[in-house]
């Protein structure tokens, strides 16, 4: 008997006419949403504390130490100060949208959480569609930071509205692309039958590691990149760049509103590296998940905060990069790899390949994406080497400029 | 299960509000979206007859128009608003009523 | 039990206060595109009704339609019209009226238009009852088959089409010193 059921059971038995079975449904979905969102905002808290945390840690520094055990309820005190701050409005703003931009901001980001596969039978509602309904709610995003930047009534929020309509623009279309390999492959939109096809058996034992990242690594690195563009993350946390824009779309915003958005982008960030799981990292796949089924959401949230961890430690480590650099690198590598990649993988797919020898397409395929991790890598290295020299002139006595070696302006 | 008239009630309304928009407004961007609250409106009636067509789940003759309706309404903005953009660069203004050069 | 004057109407299902919620948004929306003078509101109704759209889509069952026109219009148009009336936002603080000089007759159209529609909903025989459908996802897939086997060839017309006004827009609106 499922959870709606047995609401309707209870309905029944106090009495409700039958013609309002259909509330016990409503109820039963509003109270799995409810719960679902709650939790997603009390992680939002655990989160802003792994990322100070792992930052401070790359900086030498301690990080949070002095509210509850390891400072864990830091981040609680932060939002109480946040809560009894001031909410300025700036005197021309535009009151409708400024007061609406934080909120949808923040409820396509919470709606992900919808279609996220945390163990086998755990999923809010397994949709038809369920990678594209990701895809669509990430687009709403944009408009909440164009909202932002046009109604604060600020040169720098209003500039940085458009930055965030450009990055985010252009890297959806190789996100996206790259959500479809993996489609493509099974055949399905589902996210649990894609967290299905990625079981590997050996025998009747399944291993769990058939993870479509072994055999899309291209596919993998492309979404990491664009997600990371995606979630405003170093090294493209231009939306933000302190130095250049003040503090982006959200300037004027003060106490909660400014929370909700500083929320939206940590869980955005967090969900979207649910979805690389979901999609490329085997969801809550792994060794003896089948049995042990409390292994399955263990697995599930192990890999989503290995994957934030990771991106934490990128914004650690990397310089932010340059608009014109961002532009160029979506539009001239990622976008082109990623549709060569989609193509190969097509025709692979459905070449009559002789019995027995289906495996070879897989193969080809898996050499495809190498090459583009091959691609990507060599760009990026290119890149980094050029502005290590570029920096070191930037820093030399005048004499010495001539002296060193000519750097090519390629590269960018 | 929605009446089939319902659906084709609020498209009506939408259509309607659009006409108004694309037939009354000054400025061209507000006719442009006058125009695509009409496409939409077109949209919902293709999608009310697919649901309630005889065979819904062979027969998606009706989604298949929405979907192109959608992928032209985006071409059409896409050169629409550029048109637009070029013209205010060069009048300055978006005013359709001065818009008038090519009158004799 | 004497029997009452008026009948009670059936209490509605989820799906018709869904949709009349929907509905309502989407007319709100459709409102605020038409009446508000700001033209920024303008837009923000515009996205409000995309969404409506695509809630009665999804109320219609037409998932993937309902999908694509979150990601088309809300995604894509809404912030393309957001990023045109912000590069025209000259226009936006003339002291004119924001309609033209045949506004009345304009609403008078568009009301007679309504009445008709309205009047021929009321007196057409339209079908009262909808097939269900079981397994959406074959919906999905039938869609699919058909953009490559009967629609093949408005489909590829379609991607000709895209690219055109693709270059087409990058033409027009390019800064020719």
């Amino acid at each position: 008997m499922t959870w709606s059921e047995a609401l309707t059971q209870l309905q029944l038995a106090l009495g409700a006419p039958e013609e309002l079975a259909w509330l016990a449904e409503a109820i039963a979905y509003f109270i799995g949403a409810f719960v679902l969102v709650n939790l997603s905002l009390v992680l939002a808290l655990i989160l802003i504390w792994i990322t100070r945390k792992v930052v401070s840690r790359i900086q030498d520094r301690i990080g949070p130490n002095r509210v509850g055990p390891f400072g864990l309820f830091q981040t609680v005190a932060d939002a109480l100060k946040l809560l009894s701050k001031e909410d300025i409005t700036p005197a021309n703003a535009d009151k409708i949208a400024y007061a609406l931009a934080p909120i949808f901001s923040v409820f396509p980001v919470l709606m992900t959480v919808a279609v996220i596969t945390f163990a086998p039978n755990f999923v809010g509602v397994d949709l038809n569609i369920g990678v594209l309904y990701l895809v669509a709610l990430g687009s709403i995003g944009i408009m909440a930071a164009l909202m932002a930047g046009w109604s604060s009534n600020n040169k720098y929020a209003l500039l940085a509205g458009f930055r965030v309509v450009a990055q985010l623009l252009s890297y959806e279309i190789p996100m996206v692309l790259a959500m479809l390999a993996p489609v493509l492959l099974v055949g399905t939109m589902r996210t649990q039958e894609l967290a299905n096809a990625q079981s590997l058996y050996i025998g009747p034992v399944n291993l769990g590691l058939g993870w479509f990242v072994f055999l899309l690594p291209g596919a993998f690195l492309i979404y990491f990149i664009a997600a990371l563009a995606e979630s405003e993350q170093t090294p493209f946390d231009l939306l933000e760049a302190e130095s250049e824009l003040i503090a982006g779309f959200h300037i004027e915003y003060s106490g909660m509103r400014f929370a909700m958005f500083f929320l939206a982008q940590f869980l955005n960030t967090f969900f979207l590296g649910a979805i690389a799981v979901m999609l490329f990292l085997g969801s809550w796949q792994g060794p003896f998940a089948d049995q042990i089924p409390l292994l399955g959401p263990i697995y599930f949230l192990a890999k989503v905060f290995f994957m934030y961890v990771v991106v934490q430690w990128i914004r650690g480590t990397f310089p932010r990069v340059r608009i014109d650099q961002m532009m160029s690198f979506a539009w001239k590598v990622l976008v082109p790899l990623v549709l060569f990649l989609i193509l190969a993988q097509m025709i692979l797919m459905k070449l009559p390949w002789p019995a027995n020898f289906g495996w070879v397409g897989y193969l080809l395929i898996l050499a495809a994406n190498l090459g583009a991790v091959a691609v990507v890598l060599r760009v990026l290295g290119k890149h980094i080497r050029t502005e290590e020299v570029r920096t070191k002139r930037a820093f030399e006595p005048k004499s010495l400029i001539g002296v060193m070696a000519p750097v090519s302006p390629a590269g960018d | 299960m929605v009446p089939l008239t319902w659906y084709l009630t609020l498209a009506a309304f939408m259509f309607c509000s659009g006409l108004y928009a694309a037939l009354g407004r000054r400025n061209a961007i507000a006719v442009l979206m006058g125009i695509e609250l009409m496409l939409n409106a077109a949209n919902i009636n293709l999608i009310a007859f697919w649901r309630y067509g005889v065979t819904p789940v062979e027969n998606v003759d009706g989604q298949v128009f929405a979907i192109f309706v959608i992928a032209v309404a985006a071409a059409e903005v896409a050169v629409g608003l550029a048109l637009i953009i070029s013209v205010y660069r060069n009048r300055k203004t978006l005013n359709l009523d001065e818009l008038d050069i090519l009158k004799g | 039990m004497p029997e009452l004057p008026i009948p009670i109407p059936p209490l509605p299902t989820l799906h018709e206060s869904v949709f009349m919620a929907i509905a309502l948004l989407t007319v709100v929306g459709a409102f605020l595109v038409v009446a508000a003078r700001n033209l920024f509101h303008n837009a923000l109704g515009l996205a409000l009704t995309f969404f409506g759209v695509a809630g009665v889509y999804f109320v219609a069952e037409a998932e993937f339609v309902g999908v694509a026109q979150v990601l088309v219009y809300v995604g894509a148009i809404s912030t393309l019209i957001t990023f045109a009336i912000m590069l025209t936002r000259g226009m936006m603080y003339g002291a004119t009226s924001p309609l033209n000089r045949q506004a009345g007759t304009a609403a008078i159209i568009a009301a007679t238009v309504f009445v008709v529609m309205a009047g021929l909903l009321g007196s057409l025989p339209w079908p009262v009852a909808e097939e269900p459908i079981v397994d959406g996802q074959i919906v999905i897939a039938n869609l699919g088959v058909g953009f490559v086997t009967e629609f093949v060839v408005a489909f590829l017309l379609l991607a000709v089409l895209l690219l055109v006004a693709l270059a087409g827009a990058i033409v027009l609106a390019q800064d020719r010193k």
